[in-house]
């Protein structure tokens, strides 16, 4: 960070699974915390390594508790409030003949909250992130693995964090431009 | 080496044909699935096909806009027979849309590896079936303007709401809701793919088309865990919303009280024959796709193989319920249970309930041969007849219940008139038409699931 110049941080390349996942825990090892691992295909360990864990789950449960009220209550407050009205002598409150709708909204709900918030939390639509400053980054999603060191982290040093990911075995390191 | 011992666990069938052929790596399926897209000249065939599905869309655009013209009555329906083409092919198009969800998502949370090269091809194709079957309901409203005030609990100036008794309002949602699903599901398993295309493309704009609709995805570990995560529970709210929908186009007859129709066998009978229906339709598809883009290495024997099996199985669930439909017509007693089951068989409808016996209950039964499975245009052959049987299970559903009920006096005769036909056979034109376009522009077989198919895929786990 001493440097003239800001990056956003030093990006190492890997030819195969094994290879990243063993770097992204030595650098966890070795004390980074700001880094991020990219691969074409998802690797469960990677985020084992990385210690990240996610919590996106829970907006599906209560977007789905949501759309059950939501449907439930439609059908209620439309047939039992608002237009009460006598079919074949049926209670107003026919909750029977209420369930298929609730159900069909519990998972309209819950399915597109769920995507979205994905989506959301993954900090896209993104037209522009750095790490596509790297020409060879274009085969993060055939064939490569990338493991970024981001330059806010406490620990970085241009020249420091350089070595460190050689020593890593890494194919290239290659400095990303912010 | 060392590295090995944890998938050497794994049990070896050395008899099973692999889900992908020998000698891929990584970057040969990126090659291979998106070369057909981006680099590959397109097969002369795919513009015949397209071709003659933009004349047979202009034929169902003629159909549409003669109904809307004249109104409903230039079809065939009148009392008693109310419904007929109509609900026919919707039945038919929503159940062959079934076999895309079920592909993607309950074999997924089973565990079924070889899902994987099939079901974003299956998905396209529920998406587009189930786009056909929903012209159909709205359409048959006659004036589907209209139809947003009489489905729809939109407030209006007559402070009145939809009826949600009704079981054709629970169709209303559970279709509605199993289309935007479908289209979900599908889109959020193409982001990753699509960002591979993006990374791929050499034209600029090709490259800026792909980029918009990826996102930006980057694949970092952290996307992932988000995305595989939200990816399992999609398919986990698909998988009971599959069965729900199927369930509920078969309340639209059974809770009424036309014989023939009020029976509790109709929702399980009804979800397997959209199995059955549904993979019949893939393998239609899939088998020429497979051998115009040369697939094989991707779209296995085993594949093929299961598919042609899951057929069979649900097949015999399907013959199974017309034989207890024919049993309870005996054993309730009950005399027009009874009636309408001897007209269904010697009635002026007795073809289609012969023909339907034929194609669902005797032909599908040659699949318990291993060699018959194996071969591609003997099961094609199979596959239309499937297609054609469970068409006319709905025919013989819809026509034949409805035509004779209980009094002799309000018996009638149903045919279709040609706008009928016009439209149902538009509605495979515009299907065809839209399953070229999906094949030719986005990547048919998903590229970075098929990559986790692969041993180098595996990572030793780390101990602490």
């Amino acid at each position: 960070m001493t440097e003239k110049t800001k990056l956003y941080g030093l990006m190492a390349e890997f030819d195969n699974p094994q290879a990243i996942v063993d770097a992204t825990n030595a650098a966890y090892k070795a004390g980074y915390r700001k880094m991020d691992a990219y691969s074409p295909f998802p690797i469960e360990e990677l985020q084992e390594a990385l210690h990240f864990h996610t919590r996106v789950q829970y907006i599906v449960l209560v977007a789905g508790i949501i759309g059950a009220l939501l449907g439930y209550g439609l059908q209620y407050w439309t047939s039992a409030v608002d237009y009460p009205i006598n079919i074949g002598g049926r209670p107003y409150n026919s909750w029977v003949s209420f369930i298929p709708i609730t159900f069909e909204l519990t998972i309209l709900i819950g399915a597109f909250s769920g995507a979205i918030g994905m989506i959301l939390l993954n900090g896209l639509p993104q037209p522009y992130h750095p790490v596509f400053n790297v020409p060879r980054f274009s085969m993060a999603s055939s064939d490569r693995f990338f493991l970024c060191i981001e330059s806010e982290d406490s620990k970085f040093d241009r020249r420091a964090t350089a070595e460190f990911l050689k020593s890593l075995n890494a194919a290239e390191v290659t400095e990303v431009e912010p | 080496m060392e590295a090995n011992t944890a998938h050497q666990q794994e049990p070896v069938l050395k008899d099973v044909i692999p889900v992908v052929g020998p000698g891929h790596s990584f970057e040969t399926i990126s090659e291979k699935i998106s070369s057909i897209v981006l680099t590959q000249r397109t097969p002369i065939s795919l513009f015949i096909g397209l071709g003659m599905g933009f004349l047979i869309i202009n034929m169902l655009m003629a159909a549409v806009t003669a109904l809307l013209y004249e109104g409903v009555g230039i079809w065939g329906l009148n009392a008693p027979v109310g419904w007929g083409f109509d609900i026919t092919n919707f039945v038919w198009w929503v159940g062959i849309g079934h076999a895309g969800t079920l592909i993607s998502a309950i074999l997924l949370l089973m565990g079924q590896k070889w899902r994987t090269s099939i079901n974003r091809f299956a998905e396209a194709m529920t998406l587009f079936a189930v786009a056909c079957a929903a012209m159909f309901p709205l359409l048959h409203t006659g004036r589907p303007w209209f139809a947003a005030y009489w489905l729809l609990p939109i407030p209006n100036t007559m402070a009145i709401w939809p009826q949600f008794r009704s079981p054709l309002m629970w169709d209303v949602f559970a279709i509605s809701t199993y289309g935007s699903v479908s289209l979900l599901f599908w889109y959020v398993g193409l982001i990753p793919d699509l960002a591979t295309m993006r990374d791929r493309a050499k034209h600029w704009l090709v490259k800026m088309i792909f980029g918009m609709l990826s996102m930006g995805w980057r694949g970092s570990a952290r996307h992932w865990a988000r995305y595989e995560t939200i990816y399992n529970l999609l398919a986990g709210l698909a998988t009971p919303l599959v069965v729900s929908v199927h369930t509920i186009v078969s309340f639209d007859f059974a809770v009424s009280v036309i014989p023939g129709w009020h029976t509790t066998i109709f929702p399980p009978y009804f979800v397997a024959g959209a199995i059955f229906s549904g993979f019949a339709m893939v393998l239609t598809l899939l088998l020429p796709v497979r051998y115009l883009f040369r697939l094989h290495d991707f779209v296995t024997m085993r594949h093929i193989e299961n598919m042609a099996k899951v057929m069979l199985v649900t097949g015999l669930m399907v013959f199974y319920g017309y034989n207890v439909e024919a049993f309870m017509g005996w054993y309730s007693s009950n005399k027009y249970e009874g009636f309408m089951i001897y007209n269904r068989m010697t009635g002026p409808y007795w073809w289609s309930y012969c023909l339907l016996i034929f194609c669902n209950g005797v032909v599908p039964q040659v699949l318990w041969i291993k060699k018959i499975r194996q071969n591609v245009y003997i099961l094609w052959l199979i596959t239309l007849v499937v297609n054609v049987g469970m068409w006319l299970e709905r025919f013989v559903i819809v026509v034949t219940s409805l035509h004779r009920d209980f009094v002799p006096s309000s018996w009638g005769r149903y045919a279709p008139t040609m706008w009928e036909v016009m439209l149902f056979v538009g509605t495979i034109g515009f299907f065809v038409f839209m399953m070229i376009l999906f094949v030719r522009a986005l990547p048919m077989i998903p590229m970075f699931e098929m990559k986790t198919l692969l041993p180098e895929s595996k990572v030793k786990h780390h101990k602490e």
